[in-house]
């Protein structure tokens, strides 16, 4: 029933984009920095750091990247929390157990990218404040990722037009039509119109 | 077609509503307005707890960078702006502009009447307001 993944088409994107962004700023940077450009060249992502440090552009970018990786980290523990509720049908949780795993693996994609530019990506918070005490019913649990999902979608349209680097930005959209996709599953789950508009940022 | 009409007639059945229950004025349609403005807050920001983003319980008259627990980039921290409706303004039309190096890299809002609006109903989530309990203070 589950497709098996070999490679995450989205992580190979990032990954690309953000060593895409690299060489770009390798580029620009220069004759300036020309000993720091051929030993990024030389050793790869872990001398990356040195030369992606000075660049503000790039710097910028791996903030938006790591406010990114917060949400995404929080939509983890977001559906662990209800995945472990006892509250859904088994039908229900293998789809929550399937939109987990798809941020899981925006959160591993956007680490890479931050990586590849230099930075050091957020780590998950500790403990997470969800408002469990509303979560009686399956159609709590439903509303709550609905609404986690919407606002990660207007968070990666906030986020695009800033990224420096548009490959990134590219990125960050085949991201945010995948969690489009699941605020409309769970909308259809909660029997609303799955699709409420033509427009949303 | 009919959907995007009923769409419409819940709308203002809304703010029709938080008008008739706070008798009235301009400010209580603003800040209705605002809290459908901030569904595009809502990725990263709660009213009452910190998640990508700091809570906006108590965030009028609050110095920028403070809320305990929150880790702020270095900009934010170094930024000292007292947030008002002046500076609320300001920072949510161009967040990165307004504060360069800030982790919320996102847009603004160009619209200033919806800013208006989003600022209005920020101004309500006072410290002992509906959604914002006494232990929501930071
Ligand atoms: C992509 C996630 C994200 C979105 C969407 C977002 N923010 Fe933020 N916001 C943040 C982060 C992260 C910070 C901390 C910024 C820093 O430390 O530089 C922040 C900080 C703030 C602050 C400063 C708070 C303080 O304690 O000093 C305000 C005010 C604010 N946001 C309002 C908003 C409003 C209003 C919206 C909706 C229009 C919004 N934000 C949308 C992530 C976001």
């Amino acid at each position: 029933m589950k497709p098996l993944i070999k490679q995450p088409q989205s992580t190979a994107l990032v990954t690309q984009t953000a060593q895409a962004t690299r060489r770009k700023f390798l580029k620009q940077s220069g004759a300036v920095t020309f000993s720091g450009l051929a030993i990024a060249m030389l050793g790869g992502a872990s001398h990356a750091h040195a030369a992606g440090t000075s660049d503000e552009a790039a710097q910028q970018d791996i903030r938006i990247l790591n406010t990114a990786i917060a949400a995404e980290h929080e939509a983890v523990a977001a559906y662990q929390v209800g995945a472990e509720s006892g509250l859904l049908s088994s039908e229900v949780l293998s789809v929550a157990v399937a939109f987990q795993g798809h941020h899981k693996e925006h959160v591993d994609a956007l680490v890479k990218a931050v990586r590849s530019l230099g930075g050091t990506e957020v780590e998950p918070l500790a403990q997470y404040q969800f408002p469990v005490e509303k979560l009686k019913q399956q159609s709590d649990v439903l509303q709550f990722a609905a609404g986690l999902e919407r606002g990660a979608v207007s968070a990666y349209a906030g986020a695009i037009p800033v990224f420096d680097n548009r490959d990134l930005a590219g990125a960050a959209a085949s991201i945010l039509a995948d969690e489009a996709m699941h605020w409309a599953v769970l909308r259809h789950a909660l029997g609303l119109d799955p699709v409420p508009g033509a427009f949303f940022s | 077609m009919w959907r995007i009409h009923k769409y419409a007639a819940g709308l203002l059945l809304v703010c029709g509503t938080a008008v008739a229950e706070a008798g009235g004025g301009d400010l209580v349609t603003a800040s209705a307005q605002g809290e459908q403005v901030y569904a595009r807050c809502a990725g990263c920001h709660s009213p009452d707890r910190n998640r990508a983003g700091p809570m906006h319980c108590g965030l009028l008259g609050r110095l920028s960078g403070t809320v305990e627990g929150f880790s702020y980039s270095e900009a934010m921290r170094q930024a000292e702006i007292t947030w008002n409706t002046e500076t609320l303004d300001a920072f949510l039309e161009d967040p990165t502009g307004y504060v360069p190096g800030t982790s919320m890299g996102i847009s603004g809002i160009s619209d200033a009447g919806q800013r208006q609006a989003l600022v209005a109903w920020l101004s309500t989530l006072t410290i002992g307001s509906a959604l914002c309990p006494p232990g929501a203070k930071p």
